[in-house]
């Protein structure tokens, strides 16, 4: 009980002292964020292999995956964020004005929200704590980490690198278990960034609820895999192949299961068996390019949707329990009621759904939650247009898969179940801002006010309804002078 | 009841009906007609409900939704469109962009000091952004509640946007229910019951509610103009109103000044007996009433401070030095009562207003450009009208909302739309350039991942005028390598 006290104490403490700095103003102008990203940068740069190690450590993640998905996406989104800084920073003048505003500045300033925490997670250890992180550093806010303690080699390394690069009044990182988040989200924060499950979203909300707290959501879903129409299978087994057992299937937006015709299903298997060989050899398990699941107890639960499920394995199947080992696994004849199709796989499984017609795929996607990813792999213009209209989801990759979030361009998030929310690129800086309509009245044209003030007479609002009424082919609306 | 509302109301979405831009448009033009057509109606029950004065209505609730309705009809093609991307080289023979679709089942719960603009301009932005939107206007004001229940279903399509009336059992039922989000106008403490209850389905919610909105004053200004002007806003529609100034701070030398201005002021507005005025109005009911009664108490008013319980009536008051700890200065005012606070200069004008939450609203008079620019650097708000009150909220290209205890999201024009859209990040791409995919595949060796890196850190292109300059010159460079004697 002592020890849980002074913890809590530690943490109110570290918040009120991020606090009373980002009171003080120091994280607002551009040099001072400019210097922090530039920090971040080195911290990324320098210590490259010790990130390295430090997720082969939590993840058994071959480096290649580290270094493309781990550490070239977060430099990726801090040159983004240095470049564009000034910028995304600049208030906005370019809106429309109208009439009655046409003597004044109208603008809409970007202001940083305050003190902000970001709940990062186990499958992306680095990066989904770090590109939040660097959006708060560009939005001008204060920020306390708090890293996933299923990644313990990635968390301690985390917990000693960022107070030595970057200021530690602004930024600090608080490390714990389940209980040590509840007692942190006791604490009023001005925006709450999580990445994670479900479950654990609707408390994270609920928590936010009593501060009215904004809140980012990051969560997953069942991300649906279409093949259909015309399609040159084997270019579409690679990259179906990559994005489903990269990181042992253990991202977000990986495809869960594939929907196609039996048709297509017989042709894309062979194409798969290969994909797999040519990628892992003969055995998956012994390539140094093949992950690990994440701890024996995620292990577990996917070996037990595994033995619960009613299809029929065709490829892989194999597992070994000392070292956290799942073979690439392709099933058949899933139908939907199956245990594998009940919740997010998250794992180097993939369920083979038949449907017979585009439509009974889509009914059968719009029956379910609504996804963070969905993927269409056809030659077919129409096919991908109808699956586009007819369903919705976070994010959309025709014929390939994953590499959407990579396009800072592209605003990454959910909708639904699958989160609220999105980052990357400008769309982090704006999700920690707050637009401010800045409207600067000019002393002139008082005369022209005299219409709005009482006594009110028919007069007056003739002219003030003719004076403000929107035209159609005119720049703007206003309603009231 | 409010079930099978939320229920019709899905299936119809399933159906497909609200997502057609025709659909959408016929809609927001029938809505337009029943404003135009209801007029005499609506101005009936916003006098019974509020007082509210034949001239108030259609400037302050009606114009603004009749532009709202106009902007959107002309508009909505394009906020529909799908909105490109930059890409990157990776990307550059690929299709990216960003496309906005409909949620689902929207709720809006309206309020009651405006209730038909704040009820019915979210309405606009969901018709807009296909959705379909179950609508519960406030019970406090209930002629307008009930002629909203009347009329709606008249011109709206009535499956897709039902509207629910009822009191605070029948709000509660209808956060029961899942919707795809929640659109609430209001006060802090219901906001936090809404925001608690869309919790459980994991909805998101826009929450516009109020705060404090600080007044501030500098010494030197022109005080006839500013005293109109924050006049005008606070006592229009008896001080209920969202972004009236709340209160107002000044420097002790100019607080005589400031009483005088405003006693002129209401003096042309209202004449001598502003009871007898038509144009100004009433408290909403005997609680609300009963709770600006209490505010007063202890303080005597130097302008004003008459009342008349029977008929709701609180003339336009104003209170000279109030201390920061007085019961005036702890909640929002949201009534005709006007405080001054005095303040030493604008360092402790700032101070006093960070060390308060963020309000909805702040006001700022004075002709130098540097006090404007620390006011508006040093602090934060919902929005901003420098050297006048309420106007920010009239531009709809700015973005209306509150930030902190004054609220979430935001609306008005476009923003409108795009709160109730969700934006899908489509990338579609071709099934070419494979040999350039080969290098992201295992197995993995050095060069492949030097290559990927170098790949990976491409600048994004858009097809501006500095890409085609650099572009070009690259070109002409290298061909100048290539063919140059050496």
């Amino acid at each position: 009980l002592y020890i849980a006290i002074g913890k809590m104490a530690s943490q109110s403490e570290v918040i009120d002292r991020l606090r009373a700095t980002f009171r003080s103003g120091v994280t607002f102008p551009e040099p001072f964020r400019m210097t922090q990203l530039q920090n971040l940068l080195s911290l990324v740069e320098e210590n490259e292999q010790l990130i390295q190690d430090a997720l082969h450590k939590d993840l058994h993640k071959p480096k290649f995956e580290s270094v493309l998905s781990e550490i070239q996406i977060t430099l990726n989104d801090l040159y983004f964020a240095m470049e564009n800084l000034r910028t995304w920073m600049q208030p906005e003048y370019n809106i429309g004005k109208n009439l009655a505003t046409r003597m004044d500045d109208c603008f809409i300033r970007r202001e940083p929200l305050g003190v902000v925490l970001i709940i990062g997670a186990w499958n992306y250890p680095l990066h989904l704590i770090l590109l939040p992180l660097v959006a708060a550093i560009a939005a001008g806010n204060c920020a306390i980490l708090k890293p996933s303690e299923i990644c313990q080699a990635t968390e301690q390394l985390l917990a000693e690198l960022i107070p030595k690069y970057l200021s530690q009044d602004c930024y600090a990182v608080l490390c714990g278990g389940a209980e040590d988040t509840k007692s942190l989200l006791k604490n009023k924060f001005d925006h709450i960034f999580y990445t994670g499950s479900q479950v654990v979203a609707r408390s994270i909300l609920l928590a936010a609820a009593p501060h009215l707290t904004p809140v980012t959501l990051e969560l997953g879903g069942k991300s649906p895999c279409f093949i259909y129409g015309h399609i040159d299978i084997h270019k579409a087994a690679k990259r179906l192949c990559w994005s489903k057992f990269f990181n042992t299937g253990q991202s977000c937006v990986a495809p869960d299961y594939v929907l196609c015709t039996t048709q297509t299903r017989d042709a894309l298997l062979p194409a798969l068996r290969e994909t797999l060989r040519t990628f892992y050899g003969p055995d998956p398990g012994a390539s140094l390019d093949m992950g690990r699941i994440v701890t024996p107890r995620h292990w577990r639960r996917l070996m037990d949707m595994l033995e619960k499920s009613k299809g029929k394995v065709v490829i892989g199947g194999e597992s070994r329990e000392e070292d956290r080992y799942i073979a690439p696994t392709v099933l058949v004849d899933v139908q939907e009621s199956d245990a594998l199709m009940q919740e997010e796989i998250f794992g180097p499984i993939l369920p083979i759904l038949t449907i017979e017609s585009l439509e009974e795929g889509i009914d059968y996607i719009n029956r379910q939650e609504k996804p963070l990813a969905l993927y269409v792999f056809s030659d077919e213009t129409s096919v991908v247009t109808t699956v586009l209209n007819n369903t919705s989801s976070g994010g959309f990759c025709g014929n390939d898969g994953i590499v959407h979030m990579a396009l800072p361009g592209l605003p990454f998030g959910g909708v639904g179940a699958s989160g609220m929310g999105s980052y990357h690129g400008r769309w982090g800086f704006e999700t920690f801002s707050h637009r401010r309509g800045c409207m600067n009245r000019s002393w002139l044209l008082e005369r022209v006010n005299v219409l709005r003030y009482p006594p009110y007479s028919d007069y007056n609002l003739g002219w003030l309804r003719w004076a403000t009424t929107f035209k159609k082919n005119s720049w703007g609306g206003c309603s009231v002078m | 009841m409010e079930k099978q509302a939320v229920q019709r109301a899905r299936e119809a979405f399933l159906a497909g009906r609200s997502r057609p831009l025709e659909f959408r448009v016929q809609q927001l033009k029938s809505l337009q007609r029943m404003i135009t057509d209801r007029q005499g109606e609506i101005a009936t029950a916003l006098k019974q409900d509020i007082n509210r004065s034949q001239y108030d209505t259609p400037l302050f609730e009606l114009i603004g939704l009749e532009n709202e309705i106009s902007l959107a009809v002309s508009k909505l093609a394009q906020w529909a469109a799908p909105r490109p991307v930059e890409r990157n080289l990776l990307t550059i023979s690929d299709q990216a962009y960003i496309q906005p679709e409909p949620l689902g089942v929207v709720l809006i719960i309206g309020a009651w000091n405006y209730p038909w603009a704040l009820t019915l301009q979210p309405l606009v932005g969901a018709i807009a952004a296909g959705n379909a939107a179950v609508v519960k206007p406030s019970e406090l004001s209930e002629y307008s509640a009930s002629l909203l229940k009347a009329l709606l279903p008249r011109y709206l399509d009535q499956e897709l946007y039902p509207v629910v009336c009822g009191g605070v059992s029948e709000t509660q039922e209808l956060l029961r229910q899942r919707f795809d989000h929640v659109f609430y106008t209001g006060n802090s403490t219901v906001g936090k019951l809404v925001m608690e209850a869309a919790a459980r389905h994991l909805t998101p919610v826009t929450l516009e509610l109020g705060g404090k909105s600080p007044c501030y004053i500098d010494k030197d200004v022109d005080l006839r103009v500013a005293c109109r002007r924050i006049t005008w806003g606070k006592f229009v529609n008896c001080g209920q109103t969202c972004i009236a100034p709340d209160y107002i701070l000044c420097e002790p030398s100019i607080q005589n000044r400031v009483v005088e201005g405003i006693r002129q002021t209401l003096l042309e507005f209202y004449g001598p007996d502003p009871k007898s005025s038509p144009d100004y109005g009433r408290i909403i009911n005997q609680r609300h009433f009963n709770r600006l009664m209490t505010l007063l108490e202890g303080y005597t008013a130097t302008v004003g401070g008459q009342s008349d319980s029977s008929q709701r009536y609180i003339a336009p008051t104003v209170v000279k030095d109030v201390p920061p700890q007085a019961r005036l200065m702890q909640e929002e005012i949201f009534g005709p009562l006007l405080p001054i606070v005095t303040v030493s200069d604008i360092d402790d004008a700032i101070h006093f207003i960070n060390e308060r939450e963020k309000p909805l609203a702040l006001y700022v008079f004075s002709s130098n450009k540097k006090v404007i620019k620390r006011m508006l650097a040093e602090t934060t708000s919902g929005g901003v009208t420098v050297n006048d009150v309420i106007m920010h909220y009239t531009l709809n290209s700015l973005p209306f909302g509150g930030v902190g205890q004054s609220g979430t999201g935001r609306y008005h024009g476009k923003h409108t739309f795009d709160q109730f859209s969700h934006h899908r990040a489509c990338l579609v791409k071709s099934l070419g350039m494979e040999e350039v995919n080969i290098v992201r595949y295992p197995p993995q060796n050095r060069q492949k991942a030097r290559r990927v890196r170098l790949a990976m850190r491409t600048p994004l292109v858009d097809f501006s005028w500095k890409t085609y300059i650099w572009a070009v010159t690259a070109t002409v460079f290298a061909f100048d390598f290539l063919f140059s004697p050496s």
